[in-house]
């Protein structure tokens, strides 16, 4: 991707995000750089409590709370990330058109909570669907949390999800990426959204798969590569970004945060929950292929890690594989404090991490107090941030469910 | 239930609906849909939050009996008269 023309050239130039214990991303990185948690707990219907990542922000900023009330919690943190996204590139679609702008967004399932919520409101009506509320449908259509942006924005061009487990994020992304260089759009707004925490569905899953976080301390629950991990924390966030040809960007004098350099996705082919080490590998030299990389030209690998025993075993596998030789590699993990964000994994943990071009630190990986030696990786930054000359590129991680993978590589703005 | 009780009930639910909702100027012989920031999915909200309360089943072809605050309360006062 070295010589591709300036239109064919992809740039991050916005970014709105939710996360545990953020609205932002000055706030985010500031969590994340001082090793603080955003994991609190939910007393969920069923569930009893447990840990998981909740999000705070001005839900009603910009829309009602009757809007609000009439969509999805997915469709109120898109709202509110896309707004924020735009906002950030200074964008007001004074030199962008609403018909020539996408918006897509990565989701790991979408209509759970509403079904959820709807068959307790029938239970308390003798399960009569008469009681059956006329919003499930426009509620739980996959394409929602989209069409909801589209609805805020007054945004005419084309809206959907895009569904690929946990990997969704970063699908998303890429579909961005993809739609601007095949001029399918002018500006595309991609990332991804999670509400998961409203579904208890969810959270009993992957109890009963052996694979829920459990700790006293709920700050302490989610622990990527750490011997005492025991599952995932679920948490909801999303994130938004403003993706632009760089011609057009440059043309406005946006500010740019990265560029796309890399890409790559593919299946596993093999098990409905269990990750493939070999098949993550590929993935990841295929997007280092495509960004004409080798692997010790990337600065920081962020890991998909999310502190169950064997999934995160798989991925320093791969990692290992790929990144053999490559001492100014170095690897972290975003989950450890925020939990698993599920369909806004990919993207939210690419957000956290964008900041590194700008203070040259690299977010540690925190409540690693014991390193699986399973997951010793040479380059893990744990706990405490790293200091840096000048990160080049980050290598972002994302894996789901049924076998789908993930990279997205972008690079620091390079002026030639 | 007294004309005014279920005129009380059609604004507690329309302000469930949307708590921006401004009484003050409402002209209960005009439209509610002309004056509020109510649509045909919050009509049917209206009528669902009526059916929990009272139990009572609206026919569609009756929706338009709401379409006005006086409507709604000539139309519900023979339906509701033993809540």
């Amino acid at each position: 991707m070295h010589h591709l023309a300036e239109h064919e050239r992809i740039v991050l130039t916005g970014v709105g995000l939710v996360a545990p214990g953020a609205t932002c991303l000055s706030e985010f990185r500031a969590n994340l750089l001082a090793g603080r948690s955003g994991i609190s707990t939910i007393d969920l219907r069923y569930m009893g409590t447990v840990p998981a990542g909740i999000c705070s922000f001005a839900e009603t900023k910009y829309r009602k709370k009757k809007e609000n009330k009439r969509g999805t919690r997915a469709g109120c943190i898109a709202v509110y990330c896309a707004n924020e996204a735009l906002a950030d590139a200074g964008i007001d679609f004074s030199g962008y058109d609403r018909a020539e702008t996408g918006v897509y967004l990565g989701l790991t399932e979408h209509g759970t909570v509403e079904t959820e919520n709807e068959v307790y409101n029938i239970s308390r009506y003798d399960y009569n669907v008469d009681y059956w509320t006329h919003h499930h449908n426009p509620r739980t259509v996959l394409n929602n949390p989209a069409g909801e942006i589209t609805m805020n924005l007054g945004i005419t061009g084309p809206h959907y999800s895009v569904g690929a487990a946990c990997a969704a994020g970063n699908a998303a992304l890429i579909q961005g990426t993809q739609m601007l260089r095949l001029g399918e759009v002018d500006l595309a707004l991609c990332g991804g959204i999670s509400e998961c925490v409203g579904s208890f569905g969810i959270f009993a899953s992957f109890r009963a798969q052996g694979a829920l976080a459990e700790h006293p301390d709920p700050t302490r629950a989610s622990r990527p590569f750490d011997l005492a991990r025991n599952g995932i924390v679920i948490s909801e966030g999303g994130c938004v970004f403003t993706l632009e040809r760089l011609d057009r960007a440059r043309a406005r004098g946006a500010k740019i945060y990265a560029e796309i350099a890399g890409y790559a996705m593919n299946s596993d082919a093999r098990d409905f929950v269990m990750p493939y080490g070999p098949r993550q590998s590929e993935c990841m030299q295929r997007a280092l292929q495509r960004a004409g990389l080798e692997p010790r030209d990337i600065t920081i690998i962020n890991t998909h890690a999310t502190g169950t025993r064997q999934g995160d075993i798989e991925e320093c596998k791969a990692i290992r594989q790929v990144f053999s030789d490559c001492p100014d590699t170095w690897i972290n993990n975003t989950k450890s404090s925020i939990g698993h964000a599920m369909g806004a994994a990919g993207v939210l943990e690419l957000a956290g991490n964008l900041p590194s071009f700008t203070d040259h630190l690299v977010h540690p990986t925190i409540n690693l107090d014991n390193l699986d030696p399973d997951c010793n990786l040479p380059g893990i930054i744990a706990n405490k941030p790293k200091p840096l000359d000048k990160p080049f590129t980050i290598l972002n991680n994302s894996f789901g469910m049924v076998g789908i993978n993930s990279v997205v590589i972008v690079k620091r703005f390079d002026e030639k | 239930m007294t004309r005014g009780e279920i005129r009380n009930v059609i604004l507690e639910i329309i302000e469930d609906i949307d708590e921006e909702a401004d009484f003050e100027t409402l002209d209960p012989d005009k439209p509610l849909r002309d004056q509020l920031d109510l649509d045909s999915m919050d009509f049917l909200d209206i009528v669902m939050e009526l059916r929990k309360r009272y139990k009572l089943q609206i026919p569609e072809e009756e929706y338009p009996e709401l379409a006005t605050l006086n409507s709604c309360v000539h139309y519900l006062e023979p339906k509701l008269k033993d809540c």
